[in-house]
């Protein structure tokens, strides 16, 4: 496999022929933002926020799923994608109820880490303050549609590690929804294997563990990504 | 199937051809005025009295002056009726036999139909589009033929890029470049896709042609399918669409029989087959990778390009796909050459345009004219201006994706580039009028909630950021609004443009910055007037 050279921020950068940006962002320690990418399973340019300049083109590219290319300038961290950041943010703690201060993953959760290391002072859009409700039917887990930002890495996960098919998107626009099955309560589901995976992937406190309380959920991604290269890559050692 | 079957079939349709013809539009627009029933009663009386071996009464696909339906055509004598009942019937067959029927008569010399030149639309309210020997009477599928036994796959590429036919969907990507992209991408197997997902509001070129010469987009997309490499064909049409839907079939299946669809078509070993897909609903699966993911059987959303289908499209295969009138098109470039076809139009903008044109105009309908038509021939003298004697205050082309052409703007002629530097675009053709009445914030805001509830919801700016600015936009109208409320929708549209995921989004804000551009007056009179009970200033309407 060949390896491709490229300039991320200055910065002179070998990757490998099928990365993306974004690994080879990774690899050099060059940090992009990013929500809906998580190691181990595909892509889906969904958040926008790994969004990066190319010199020469006008669009912006999303870091996750473009591939890198010989001779490539990229820029990941200019004031114009700061300020598109931003903006993001705040329209996604707009359109639900991300109430840090009684949410379980205060503290930890990626969407408020995001917010802060994005400079993200204050919401300058109305909020929508909508009824979304809870549905703790699962007799392990909780799913509270009012934190979710339909990322779909749970959706991806159950599908692509665990490969039971529960979770989907309902819905089109603002009215989507993450569902069970055929749009059932959680616990009622007949494909759910209640391995929890989804809930490891949540990166806020949509999806957590019955009985923890505000704070209180932690999570270990890396643990979705040691099972992916275990089984793909035959490797078993837990990256740190 | 070899040409002489073809010949014998065009030969048995046209000799069989009787005296007077009769042509009663079956298209969507006028069945909803109960064509079906002038069509019947027509047929009764021509039976009962006789006439059978004189006249004959045809379903034919759209007479384009909708607005008049139900339509009926009487040849040879050149006559059009408009607004037929069936108790109009007699007076029609009456007047085939000499004498004048007391029936509303169209004027075929209007500029409406004398401007058109018609390409795309040169079948349609002649033919039957229920069978497929009436359209192999005009020299339907001659240019297959001619490609499957006397061109290479390269020749008709070539063909394709040579006659500068662009992409009628919206986009304008030049066709031929497309071809070319699927046919050098080594795979085995490929397939050609057709996007008859129209879904802009006022705009339906695409149905009326599906639903007067289905066969033209299935013979185009055959000899699409020679010129890449691909043996299966997919029509993605909208279930909103059932006529159309129902003549697909009917063209398919006919074809089939026919050995013009199916395998070793006229003696060749090329084969292709078509099976339709139906939409559920979604606009947003108009997208190409939507519709592709829509039609392998899963949620309609877009993924992120590159790769382009050209290259990875549906289940990974290269994929080619165009819009139904740009595969209606190619029937006719074969038969009558690139050249001619390059001839017609202006510098970048080859061939003709279908328009629909709707909204606050006398002659609502369907046109098809050169590109480079101005747009001040098109509304005023083939549309008739606003009814009324009303001014014309805009026109609005691109539908959701598309903006507002300022009457001061009427002589720019229609053609992708020229569109494109008003901050509007050619767009799949809808073409809506609007009059001094309409107020340009509150056109913002429709076309506003049009894309926040067709929004799929898989990207952030999308989603969220087209709720922000249809509730910023109806602040405005409300006259609620602050300079900031304006700053910070202009923001919007810029974020929203820029970092959306698919064109849906990316091309969301286009209505709300082409009338802002042109009408930003308009916006600012709603800013100024504060919800306190101060009075409006003048010309501002009240909502």
């Amino acid at each position: 496999m060949a390896a491709k050279t490229l300039i991320i921020d200055g910065k002179q950068v070998s990757a490998q022929d099928d990365a993306t940006i974004l690994d080879a962002a990774t690899d050099a320690g060059i940090k992009i933002p990013t929500l809906c990418h998580l190691g181990g399973v595909y892509d889906v340019g969904a958040c926008r926020l790994c969004l990066v300049e190319v010199a020469g083109a006008k669009k912006l590219f999303s870091a996750c799923t473009t591939r890198v290319a010989e001779g490539m300038e990229v820029h990941t961290d200019t004031e114009r994608l700061r300020k598109y950041r931003r903006m993001t943010l705040e329209l996604l703690f707009a359109e639900r109820n991300h109430v840090c201060s009684v949410c379980v993953s205060n503290g930890k959760c990626e969407l408020q880490t995001l917010a802060w290391q994005n400079g993200m002072e204050h919401v300058g859009y109305d909020y929508s303050f909508p009824r979304w409700g809870v549905d703790a039917t699962h007799h392990l887990f909780g799913l509270d549609h009012n934190r979710c930002v339909l990322c779909q890495r749970c959706v991806r996960v159950c599908w692509h590690i665990e490969g039971a098919g529960t979770k989907n998107v309902a819905g089109r626009g603002a009215r989507s929804a993450i569902i069970d099955d055929l749009k059932q309560p959680w616990g009622d589901s007949e494909t759910c294997t209640s391995c929890g995976k989804c809930v490891l992937a949540c990166p806020t406190g949509a999806l957590f563990n019955k009985g923890s309380t505000v704070g209180e959920m932690s999570r270990d991604l890396n643990k979705l990504e040691y099972i992916v290269n275990a089984r793909l890559k035959k490797q078993w050692i837990a990256l740190e | 199937m070899i040409i002489d079957d073809l010949d014998a079939i065009a030969e048995a349709e046209r000799s069989s051809a009787k005296k007077t013809v009769i042509r009663c539009c079956m298209a969507a627009g006028c069945m909803s005025s109960h064509s079906e029933a002038v069509k019947t009663s027509l047929e009764k009386i021509v039976r009962d009295s006789g006439l059978s071996e004189r006249i004959e009464v045809r379903g034919v696909g759209c007479m384009r002056l909708c607005c008049q339906g139900p339509l009926v055509g009487v040849d040879p004598d050149g006559i059009i009726y408009e607004k037929v009942t069936p108790e109009d019937a007699p007076a029609v067959i009456i007047a085939t036999q000499g004498g004048e029927a007391n029936v509303k008569r169209g004027d075929p010399t209007h500029p409406f139909y004398t401007k058109q030149l018609s390409i795309v639309l040169a079948n349609s309210g002649l033919i039957d589009p229920e069978r497929i020997e009436s359209y192999i009477a005009v020299d339907g599928y001659r240019a297959l033929h001619a490609v499957l036994r006397e061109m290479t796959p390269n020749d008709v590429v070539e063909s394709a890029i040579k006659s500068g036919l662009r992409g009628r969907g919206g986009a304008g990507y030049s066709t031929g470049l497309k071809w070319a992209t699927v046919a050098k991408t080594p795979a085995a197997q490929k397939y050609v896709v057709c996007n008859a997902d129209e879904g802009d509001p006022g705009a339906f070129m695409d149905r009326s042609v599906l639903e007067s010469d289905p066969h033209s987009v299935l013979e185009g997309m055959a000899i699409a399918a020679y010129a890449v490499g691909a043996n299966q064909g997919y029509i993605y049409v909208r279930a909103e669409y059932p006529l159309a839907i129902k003549r697909l079939q009917i063209a398919i299946k006919q074809a089939r029989q026919t050995g013009l669809l199916g395998s070793g078509i006229f003696e060749s070993p090329f084969s292709f087959t078509v099976d339709i897909r139906i939409g559920a609903g979604a606009y947003v699966c108009g997208e190409e990778t939507a519709l592709m993911a829509s039609i392998e059987g899963r949620r309609g959303t877009p993924r992120p390009r590159p790769p382009f289908p050209a290259e990875s499209g549906l289940w990974g295969c290269p994929t080619l796909i165009n819009n139904v009138e740009t595969f209606a098109n190619i029937p006719v470039i074969i038969r009558k050459g690139a050249e001619w076809f390059a001839s017609i139009g202006t510098g970048l903008s080859k061939g003709t345009k279908v328009f629909a044109l709707a909204g606050k105009i006398e002659n609502t309908g369907l046109i098809e004219v050169p590109m480079g038509t101005p747009l001040r021939q098109i509304v005023e003298e083939m549309g008739g201006g606003a009814p009324g004697g009303v001014k014309i205050k805009a026109v609005q082309t691109g539908g959701p994706s598309g903006g507002c052409i300022p009457a001061s703007e009427l002589d720019t002629p229609v053609d992708y580039e020229s569109l494109t530097r008003l901050g509007s675009i050619m767009g799949s053709g809808g073409m809506i009028v609007m009059d001094e009445s309409t107020r340009m914030p509150e056109i913002a805001r429709f076309f506003m909630e049009f894309c926040m509830d067709e929004s799929c919801g898989k990207c952030i700016p999308c989603r969220t950021g087209t709720v922000q600015m249809h509730r910023l936009l109806d602040k405005i109208v409300r006259r609620e609004a602050t300079p900031e409320d304006l700053a910070k929708l202009e923001e919007l549209c810029d974020m929203v443009a820029r970092t959306s995921l698919c064109g849906l989004g990316q091309n969301a804000p286009n209505p709300i910055l082409s009338t802002l551009r042109f009408f930003r007056n308009e916006y600012l009179e709603l800013l100024q007037a504060q919800p306190d009970g101060k009075p409006a200033p003048a010309g501002a309407n009240a909502t």
